[in-house]
């Protein structure tokens, strides 16, 4: 195919990536496909379920509503990228698992990543604000509710560190 | 095999908080799906839909769509239809053909037409979009009961009637009981053709090995006889076809029954020669992905007396299945496996029709028709509660079906294996504080606001078996529904067990090996869980009909009392002992009152890998167990009355729920949310409590929000998430489960099935909420989903009749 083709550097997951894609390729299909960062799922493509969230330079964002060259000069966190540096879970995947706040694991990459940024930018939420925070991702499994406990353990737990 | 009956405090795993086996893997990212198998040279296919809901296909023209660069073929329905067979149909319809392609006409908007394969999915939607295809429109009908009319266009005119199942089932002396009774009603009940509507959508990956002649398959699935329905279609042998369970399906709820799709794709990748995917996109998924599920409305009449007591009902259901039927239609046959839901009433008529339309088809759903009657009856209740000026609690304490009477044979001919339905509902409304909630509620409504209580007593049939298809298809002999597990212990004296279909969500991996580990007493974090393929698997039906907990939970604790028994036949062995005399911990066996005299767990494993000549002489080397089992109760034909045990194990659940009501726009908030549940045992009360919320979750939808909504020309009018509209931790509000516990006699440890839990009752309570809310303007609704618009339109109406 003879589309043209756009360079782009982006930092993702701490790792410098330089590619050259098509102006029409979505940042979802560029991670997945061409970085086999398969961790970010693809759910709706019209920006509603959040499955796709990733971090842009510390903010969710849905990565398919993006393309991946206005990722360039950006930072992308995925979920691969949520572990600790030796490459055990964080305290909010930990707590994820310990609530059981997921079943079929979907929505789950997106959860973490909301939720992440919430955390990060409040350490303290109350429930309303966890809500609010995890509103823009959908999940079909949970009905939210262990989902809601595993953001409160992880701040609970980080709060004691 | 039963040890039913025992207090689950005498398990050492079963029901203990556990992590699960699965969540590490999703949390870091590393599960597997369907959309992250990536096969060397994959092509990609695109799919070219029907605009229309009805249509006489004139012409194709591909020609546009081969040209451009990157595109390797697009496939019709002439040549598709000519080289496949059609799909199967589970009722007696044998002129109902489907194919993934339409051939000469559409009888759906959305309906498939061709397909493309390119070298990228983006190519591929270039190219259908070249696809030219000349339509001539043709009449259509879109609503069930016009559907029903005589002058009615037909959908499938080869079959001569758009009704595909029609009868009607009389079970006890109904009209005696309409005659005699005190008091009658009638009215009708509607619940709105919403879906599970995953969050991943349908995916499938094929590959055909020439030089094996076997066609790999990878997909999203949760379906029962997938890989015999493949190789049926593509007129392979059953042997031909490798179905590769170890893909992580993201969300099912019932609905991922792509069989469709995977005959599409396999028959091009074959017949191509390179592997072939298709994903779904959103629009696919809700418009042509045939996941749609019950589209119903209920004619229900009760007979009843003054002091509550309900002698009978009569319940008309007509189901709206849309352009095809797979096993639609047999999602009216479910419920007649809990007709009379969790009350005596012993004289039931059911007449369930099954029509079609020009719309997309219905496919199963949690509940496989059981959350719709759910629905209805509980209306009903109430119904009857607010004619007597009865309580409705009371009303239901005096009709529900007491701790004494079990096991409980009803009209229909199942028996209710156990329950305590009093007591689950006295601990929900204990839970929820309900004399303050009532309390609340009244304060509420005279400071103006519309304020509702519902409540809803629904039972759950667990355990899957299938003998509504025969009661629904005289030609189908089916009476076993087996599942099965195969326990291996290799030379380290490692465990693994292997289970033979595919999960989403449901946590079988955990399930299977704290099941596994009970039994050996071995650590479930040790014991690895693994999936055969097709053609390596031991007998499944997938996991439907809350069924796994008991069938493959069974089956494990069959194949692990297996691998025990020998274990201790080999101690008995080299003992020169009874087996009797033996004692079995840990995995070691010693001699009954001498502990020390013992062969461990080490020692054993290596007789039975290694040395023969140690080995009784009547067991096999190497250490390993499959048990195959059939459902408890399971086996029946039906009475030519259409009396037949359908499920084994019936799970109770009792919901109480808190609305409030914007009457300035209809808004309804979830404010208190209790629901009781007794599903016997618990094997992991995390995973059993995260299904519930979720199955709580769909109800809300069901019961609010969800509708695939159809434009007067049959056009989809909610494709997209920001028209079908999926409840948000914004709409879902704090959720709290009360636990109770009624094992049931008939499985290993006592455990029922909750795999449908939250939402066979969830949409019955959200109604009755809405329905005691609006109580005191005279208003009520039947029909779901109770939109902000139609709540807001009962407000409305009996306002202007009051000034």
């Amino acid at each position: 195919m003879s589309e043209p083709l756009h360079a782009i550097s982006v930092e993702v997951n701490g790792k410098r990536r330089e590619a050259s894609v098509p102006a029409r390729l979505s940042l979802v299909d560029w991670l997945r496909e061409e970085l086999r960062l398969t961790g970010t799922h693809v759910g709706c493509e019209h920006g509603i379920c959040g499955a796709c969230s990733v971090m842009l330079d510390g903010e969710p964002v849905r990565s398919c509503l993006m393309y991946a060259v206005q990722a360039n000069g950006h930072r992308i966190t995925t979920v691969e990228g949520l572990a600790q540096p030796d490459g055990s879970m964080s305290a909010l995947q930990d707590a994820f698992c310990e609530t059981h706040g997921l079943q079929c694991g979907y929505c789950t990459p997106g959860m973490l990543v909301a939720s992440q940024a919430l955390l990060d930018s409040n350490p303290h939420p109350t429930e309303e604000q966890i809500r609010d925070a995890i509103g823009g991702n959908l999940c079909r499994c949970t009905g939210y509710q262990q989902i809601v406990e595993a953001v409160q353990l992880a701040a609970q737990r980080m709060e004691k560190k | 095999m039963s040890a039913a009956g025992k207090s689950p405090h005498a398990y050492r795993y079963i029901g203990a908080k556990r992590r699960t086996k699965e969540d590490p893997r999703f949390v870091s990212g590393r599960g597997r799906y369907v959309a992250d198998i990536a096969l060397p040279s994959m092509k990609h296919v695109a799919l070219v839909a029907s605009p229309h809901a009805s249509a006489r296909i004139v012409s194709i023209n591909i020609k546009p769509a081969l040209a451009l660069p990157g595109v390797l073929y697009v496939l019709t329905g002439e040549e598709f239809c000519a080289a496949t067979d059609s799909l199967g149909i589970g009722v007696d319809a044998p002129k109902v053909t489907r194919w993934a392609l339409a051939k000469g006409v559409v009888r759906y908007a959305g309906e498939w037409v061709a397909a493309v394969v390119a070298d990228s999915r983006a190519l591929a939607e270039d190219a259908a979009e070249l696809v030219e295809v000349e339509y001539e429109p043709l009449p259509h009908v879109i609503d069930p009961e016009q559907a029903l009319d005589a002058k009615a266009p037909l959908v499938h005119p080869a079959h001569g009637s758009n009704v595909i199942f029609h009868r009607k089932f009389v079970w006890g002396p109904v009209e005696e009981a309409f005659a005699k009774a005190e008091h009658k009603l009638a009215f009708r009940a509607t619940w709105g053709r919403s879906a599970t509507v995953p969050i991943e959508t349908f995916g499938v990956a094929a590959q055909w090995d020439a030089g094996q002649g076997i066609l790999d398959v990878w997909a999203s699935i949760q379906m029962p006889k997938y890989p015999d329905q493949l190789a049926k279609a593509l007129r392979l042998p059953g042997n031909a076809v490798r179905v590769h369970y170890d893909v992580d399906v993201g969300g099912s709820y019932g609905v991922k029954r792509g069989l469709k799709h995977t005959v599409l794709v396999s028959y091009l990748a074959k017949k191509l020669g390179v592997p072939v995917r298709l994903i779904e996109d959103r629009l696919e998924n809700m418009r042509g992905g045939d996941m749609q599920g019950p589209d119903r409305f209920f004619d229900m009449q009760v007979a009843f007396d003054g002091d509550g007591t309900i002698r009978a009902w009569k319940i008309r259901a007509v189901d709206d299945v849309g352009a095809y039927a797979g096993r639609a239609p047999l999602q009216l046959g479910k419920p007649v496996t809990a007709i009379c839901g969790p009350y005596q009433i012993p004289a039931v008529e059911y007449e369930p029709t099954s029509v079609m339309t020009h719309k997309t088809p219905q496919e199963a759903v949690r509940g496989f028709g059981q959350a719709p009657t759910n629905f209805a009856m509980e209306r009903t209740i109430d119904r009857v509660a607010r004619h007597l000026g009865m309580d409705r609690i009371e009303l239901r304490r005096k009709n529900l079906i007491r701790k004494d009477q079990f096991p409980y044979l009803i009209p229909s001919g199942s028996s209710y294996d156990s329950g305590d339905y009093h007591a689950v509902l006295d601990k929900a409304l204990a839970a929820i504080d309900y004399p303050a909630l009532v309390r609340t509620r009244d304060a509420a409504r005279k400071a103006g606001r519309l304020a509702g209580i519902g409540i809803s007593t629904c039972l759950e049939p667990s355990g899957g078996n299938s003998a509504f298809e025969v009661l629904f298809n005289p030609k189908n002999e089916t009476t076993t529904w087996m599942d099965s597990c195969l326990v291996r212990v290799d030379l380290s004296g490692a465990i693994t067990g292997v289970m033979n279909t595919s999960s989403s969500g449901q946590g079988h991996e955990s399930l299977v090996s704290t099941v596994i580990g009970e039994i050996l007493e071995r650590d479930p974090a040790g014991i690895r869980v693994v999936r055969a393929d097709s053609l390596t698997a031991l007998p499944s039906n997938s996991p439907v009909g809350s069924r796994m907990a008991v069938m493959l939970g069974g089956a494990a604790a069959g194949a692990a009392k297996k691998i025990r028994e020998t274990l201790v036949a080999i101690a008995a062995h080299n003992f020169e002992c009874a087996t009797e005399d033996l004692e079995y911990k840990d995995g070691n066996v010693s001699l009954k009152g001498a502990p020390d005299k013992k062969f461990s767990w080490d020692q054993l494993v290596e007789i039975a890998h290694r040395k023969f000549h140690k080995m009784p002489p009547d067991i096999e080397p190497g250490l390993q167990a499959k048990f195959v089992w059939e459902v408890p109760t399971g086996g029946g034909l039906p009475t030519p009355d259409g009396r037949v045990q359908i499920y084994p194990c019936y799970s109770f659940e009792a919901h109480v729920v808190y609305v409030d009501i914007d009457p300035d726009t209809g808004k309804p908030s979830l404010n208190n949310y209790v629901c009781g549940h007794d599903c016997g045992t618990m094997i992991n009360p995390d995973i059993v409590h995260g299904m519930t919320y979720g199955g709580i979750a769909h109800g809300i939808g069901a019961a609010l929000y969800e509708k695939f909504a159809y434009t007067e020309d049959g056009q989809l009018a909610s494709g997209t998430f920001m028209d079908y509209l999926i409840p948000s931790a914004m709409e879902v509000p704090a959720l709290a489960i009360v636990d109770h516990c009624t094992p049931s006699p008939l499985t290993t440890f006592g455990q029922k099935g909750s795999g449908e839990a939250g939402y066979l009752g969830a949409p019955a309570a959200i109604a009755n909420a809405v329905n005691d809310a609006l109580e005191p303007l005279g208003a009520s609704i039947d029909i779901l989903p109770m939109s902000h618009l139609a709540i807001w339109t009962a407000i409305n109406s009996m306002q202007k009749k009051v000034t």
